[in-house]
């Protein structure tokens, strides 16, 4: 039998970002005991990356802003793939959850009347980020990190202890879900990354809130933790993935040096004014406006200076249009020669405002480009070029309780799909971390509540998951060449980059899953050195597996939609298809091998849109994405036939 | 240096084998600092109580160091303020305003790094083990003294408000009419970085607006602390520029007095 | 472009260790957490460092180059000359774990000490109004990455074990000046900053500031405004004084 530590919780949470917080939150103050499991120090989470801001229709700086084009905004960004009841519950929901944050402690930037203040930011209407300089998701990170504390000080009151009720699990890593045998969530294994212990939660309720996948990719602004863990957990576990081919790529990544190629460059240099620039001095986006988006956008320089300050008469400027478009216009930019030095496009703030102002305004970014890149970005412009930062696709949950197809497995946050469809808005990652995270600890909360007995652990699938864990150790076929797992991953972001990156076509990712098949094989013969104690070599050799299997839902996936849409892009299929519009590909774990899983992609049809949601859209919006079949109820449809 | 069981050496610490691995000159600021200190330290006492050449009765040029000058002993015109201290040569002439000025200077928040960190070795420079086995800072007698530092500095508005009144005394000619040498300008430099040092001290941002919760419902005071936080950031360049100022000044009026040298005048 | 780097890394755990020597390929533009994952791929996989976002916003990466606390992620290989040995160690404040992560437990302890917001009670969510000019002191110290350098770097716990009880350390004293200068916040923190953080400890020497490497003005903008406050409220005769004659105060 395994030596295991045994923990004993109500809910457990996977994940300590802004999302798995929340739901943490939420389910200590229904009275549950919480675990928080992450695999870094409590306080780390990437959510701190986060720049620009959270979006939630308060209408502070403009108030024509509501919901409803909040609402409107989030579908035409994701190109109406979004599940669009997410999509209501987000818009509705956002800005209750920014507000509650000021009552944990928050301090965002305000208005002339003391409100939250709110910036224009990519494919929002209306000034709609409440933000803190370009520091958001620190300010979140840190604000949910001590609502938990002050929740830890109140159980210290009552019951003398601080970690009566929630507990935060740091530097621990979660490597299965168990199941009880009616297939519900009875548990989850893992081991404390400092010591290589084994460590069991027994527990009704998963909240899975790990993030994303981004460093299955070679260029990235993610931080080594987004292995898509959650995702291939659950995957695991049995429950399904939707649109894992959807990965955004953030139009402004670092491109020089080389070590710093990928890190973010805010949206919110932009939104305040930065404009790109190819190495001829172009303000090229006004060449790359898509038709969906034409009339919504300024067609001359001039209009576009004039809507920084005068919006209500004005149009926005194309720099500010969806990521996928702007990432896809300087990838063309590049590739026809107009690049910069170091293979991006300029981003120019330099000279569209004093220096004070931008340092006042920008000043994480001053200091990464002056510490980092040794650019002074108030006298010369950045060096930008995309990077991966995204996944719009994970778990498919419900709506309102964030369960996800398995009972018992919740989940929230980038590890979770259909909220952004194909394509996010930027800003709508932290209020999506903020609604959904709740709706999760919610749901698990009233599951919980629900269950008459709780599900117990077997302990062949305890022994089983340690032996798993432990494999790496020793080498189990004496012949097979002995793997490092640095060279796998290097190898396995490398071809998702190269060949499943943001221009795609059949050809190329029919390579990349041959070679994804080839680095399958090897990833059984990995073998690391040293002991279990804080062992980063074995660390990442368990992180692969799941870096692995995503990375394979993601080409599958890519694979079979033959068209064009947000974060998906075919050369091959260059155009929007109406006909995929509807249809969502739904990624299983199959097969034998219960470690790396063979991944199989399902076409599925999305429930249509709620009437009164669909009627917030002009007819002709509409038309250019929805089949003429899907329209028949709109209102102006029906004038048309009566 | 430090006992081996404590500090970085305190057995759950990661084992190395020296107190630091700095490789820069981490010695030589607080170095300069004892240097520095010193010399205005002996400087100032010589001219404190030496009782002699810190009035030009041509000019009227006075010294900083015997203002106000209180003692029987000052000449009659250098005493602005009356005469009523004791003459003894144990008892410097401004033997009100000179305690109060050591004593500013010594509670400064900007002195206390310096010597704490120069003299007292607590630290020597950042991440360089300090020589005492305990360490209590400033929580205890004497060192809790150190709190009563906005006296000390209500007591240095009031004396540069002196010294200022010098400084105008002092543009005066032989003939009794108006005045200027290179003497008031120095007086005049002198006066203007004392008060720079003395309004950029952080108990004077912290009286005039630092204590408040709501900036936004005193807009005057808001202005006063923005404009002394501006100087407050230069706090460490004024205490040092004014141990300079005093100095040179000082030693100019002696010169000028003791004969050695003789006021460039542009005026009278 | 490229060339041969000298390093000596500490490796061990709690049952003692040693600087190990290794020559390194660096190349332009580097950081020294770039070298130390070079290691790690190429001649050490078991060494063990703490990182996440590489871009200096998450505060992991805190370890000692040359003797001086740094984050390796923001620490440019062209700020030592080409023939440097780079020497890089754990944090010297804290108890080993293994290799360059260290156990930083102490600190996540003593933000628990610290009371949280304490919200107004007349005020709903959504009902908070405040001026900029009024949350930007606070703003300042909320930049915070919780790095834990200026913890690591502060003499009154880094050459004194037997402090740590005491003293809660530059962050959690700028916590308690960030929410003594909230304009919203309803709890008085005056006197427990002095006596269950041991404000007093601080003799201002101003290492905190000189390693933070979000620039936070530690020492000019939150101790000292603190210790004038706790000076205003404990130690001014006057005000003393009037509170006796008046019988104001608590």
């Amino acid at each position: 039998m395994t030596e295991v530590e045994r923990h004993n919780y109500d809910v457990v949470v996977i994940g300590a970002g802004g999302a798995g917080l929340r739901a943490a939150i939420e389910a200590r103050q229904r009275g549950l005991t919480t675990a928080v499991i992450c695999k870094s120090l409590f306080g780390k989470a990437h959510t701190v990356m986060a720049e620009g801001g959270c979006a939630a229709s308060m209408g502070n700086v403009n108030s024509n802003d509501s919901w409803q084009v909040h609402y409107r905004d989030t579908m035409r960004g994701g190109k109406f793939l979004n599940n669009w009841r997410m999509a209501e519950l987000h818009a509705k929901e956002a800005p209750d959850r920014v507000w509650e944050l000021e009552t944990y402690g928050a301090l965002f930037d305000r208005t002339e009347d003391g409100r939250i203040s709110q910036r224009n930011f990519g494919g929002h209407t209306y000034p709609r980020l409440a933000h803190v300089g370009d520091r958001t998701g620190l300010e979140l990170i840190r604000t949910m990190q001590q609502k938990i504390v002050s929740l830890q000080q109140e159980d210290k009151a009552e019951f003398g202890d601080y970690e009566a009720k929630l507990k935060v699990f740091q530097e621990c890593t979660v490597t299965e879900l168990l199941k009880d045998d009616s297939g519900a969530i009875s548990g989850a294994f893992g081991y404390w990354r400092e010591s290589g212990r084994f460590v069991l939660f027994e527990t009704g309720a998963v909240v899975m809130a790990t993030g994303g996948i981004g460093k299955s990719f070679q260029v990235t602004s993610n931080s080594w933790e987004y292995t898509g863990d959650g995702h291939a957990l659950a995957m695991r576990a049995g429950a399904s993935l939707i649109n894992m081919e959807f990965v955004q790529f953030h139009p402004t990544g670092m491109v020089w040096p080389p070590s710093v190629k990928g890190i973010l460059v805010t949206e919110g240099v932009r939104g305040d004014g930065g404009v790109l620039k190819n190495s001829e001095g172009k303000r090229f986006m006004f060449d790359y406006v898509p038709d969906v988006f034409k009339g919504q956008y300024a067609e001359t320089e001039e209009e576009a200076d004039r809507w920084y300050t005068d919006p209500d008469n004005n149009r926005r400027t194309p720099d500010l249009l969806p990521r996928d478009e702007v990432a896809r216009a300087i990838n063309t930019e590049v590739k026809e020669g107009r690049g910069s030095p170091h293979g991006g496009v300029y981003l120019d703030i330099a000279s569209r405002m004093p220096a004070e102002e931008i340092k006042r305004r920008l000043p994480s970014m001053y200091h990464q480009f002056k510490e980092l890149a040794d650019v002074d970005i108030t006298a010369e412009p950045m060096e930008v070029g995309p990077t991966c930062h995204y996944v719009m696709g994970g778990i498919e949950v419900d709506p309102d309780t964030g369960e996800s197809t398995v009972q018992g497995l919740f989940a929230a946050g980038e590890c979770s799909g259909g909220m952004h469809g194909s394509n996010r808005l930027g800003g709508n990652s932290l209020s999506d971390l903020l609604v959904f995270g709740r709706r999760a600890g919610l749901g698990a909360a009233n599951y919980v509540e629900s269950l008459e007995r709780k599900p117990v652990v077997l302990q062949s699938d305890v022994d089983s998951a340690a032996r798993s864990a432990l494999s790496p150790f020793e080498p189990s076929d004496g012949e097979a060449t002995r793997e490092n797992p640095y060279t796998l991953q290097h190898e396995l972001q490398q071809t998702m980059n190269d060949l499943v990156g943001i221009i795609r076509t059949a050809d190329e990712i029919e390579r990349a899953l041959g070679r994804l098949a080839e680095i399958r094989a090897r990833v059984r013969n990995v073998v690391v050195e040293g002991h279990r104690q804080f062992n980063p070599g074995w660390h990442l050799a368990v992180d692969l597996r799941n870096m692995m299997v995503v990375s394979e839902a993601v080409a599958k996936a890519a694979l079979l939609r033959t068209e064009s849409r947000g974060g998906h892009t075919r050369d091959d299929f260059p155009m929007l298809d109406s006909d995929w519009r509807n249809r969502l590909l739904v990624c299983r774990a199959s097969g034998e091998d219960q470690v790396v899983p063979d991944v199989t992609v399902e076409p599925k049809d999305q429930v249509p849109m709620r009437q009164d949601l669909l009627e917030l859209f002009e007819l002709s919006e509409l038309e250019k994405y929805y089949t003429e079949a899907e329209l028949t109820t709109h209102p102006a449809a029906q004038g048309d036939t009566a | 240096m430090t006992s081996t069981e404590t500090g970085v050496h305190a057995p759950p610490r990661p084992r190395l084998p020296v107190p630091s691995l700095r490789t820069d000159r981490w010695w030589l600021p607080p170095l300069l600092t004892v240097v520095g200190l010193s010399i205005f330290v002996i400087y100032a006492t010589f001219r404190a109580f030496q009782q002699n050449y810190y009035w030009v009765e041509d000019y009227h040029y006075l010294t900083p160091f015997y203002s106000p000058c209180m003692s029987n002993g000052c000449l009659e015109n250098a005493a602005h303020f009356g005469r009523f201290l004791p003459d003894h040569p144990l008892i410097p002439y401004a033997a009100l305003s000179l305690p109060l000025l050591l004593l500013f200077r010594l509670t400064c928040y900007y002195y206390r790094k310096a010597y704490y960190r120069s003299f007292w070795l607590s630290p020597p420079a950042c991440a360089v083990p300090e020589p005492h086995t305990r360490y209590t800072g400033e929580t205890r007698l004497p060192l809790i003294l150190q709190n009563v530092h906005r006296y000390f500095f209500y007591a240095a508005v009031i004396i540069s408000v002196i010294n200022t009144y010098d400084a105008i005394l002092a543009f005066h000619s032989p003939d009794g009419g108006f005045g200027l040498g290179l003497g008031n300008i120095i007086l005049v430099a002198n006066v203007v970085l004392l008060w720079c040092y003395t309004l950029s001290c952080h108990s004077c941002r912290h009286v005039t607006g630092g204590r408040l919760k709501h900036f936004s419902k005193h807009p005057v005071r808001y202005w006063v602390w923005t404009k002394v936080s501006l100087l407050n950031t230069r706090h460490m360049e004024f205490a040092w520029i004014t141990i300079g100022t005093l100095i040179l000044t000082d030693l100019y009026v002696f010169l000028v007095a003791s004969g050695a040298i003789a006021d460039p005048r542009i005026i009278g | 472009m490229s060339y041969q780097g000298q390093f000596r890394v500490w490796r061990g755990d709690s049952d003692g260790g040693s600087l190990e020597d290794f020559e390194v390929e660096v190349n332009e533009g580097e950081v020294v957490l770039d070298i130390i994952h070079r290691l790690q791929a190429t001649q050490a996989p078991d060494l063990a460092v703490r990182w996440n976002c590489k871009a200096g916003k998450c505060g992991s990466c805190s370890a000692e180059v040359n003797g001086r606390p740094r984050l390796l992620c923001m620490t440019r290989m062209s700020l030592f000359d080409k023939d440097e040995v780079i020497t890089v160690t754990p944090l010297r404040t804290f108890s080993i774990v293994r290799d360059l992560v260290v156990d930083v437990s102490y600190n996540y302890e003593k933000a628990r000490e610290v009371q949280e917001f304490t919200p107004p009670k007349d005020l709903a969510p959504g009902e908070y109004r405040m001026q900029q000019e009024d949350v930007q002191r606070s703003q300042e110290f909320r930049k915070c990455i919780e790095c834990f350098l200026c913890q690591t770097t502060c003499h009154v716990v880094r050459d004194h074990e037997e402090n740590k009880l005491a003293f809660s350390g530059p962050r959690y004293l700028i916590r308690i000046a960030e929410l003594e200068m909230h304009p919203l916040d309803a709890a008085d923190r005056t006197d427990t900053a002095q006596d269950d953080h041991g404000l007093g400890y601080c003799n201002i020497t101003k290492c905190c500031t000189e390693v933070c490497p979000e620039n936070i003005k530690i020492t000019d903008n939150a101790l000292i405004p603190m210790k004038e406050r706790v000076a205003g409220r404990r130690y001014d005769p006057v005000v003393w004084l009037g509170n006796k004659l008046f019988k104001r105060g608590k």
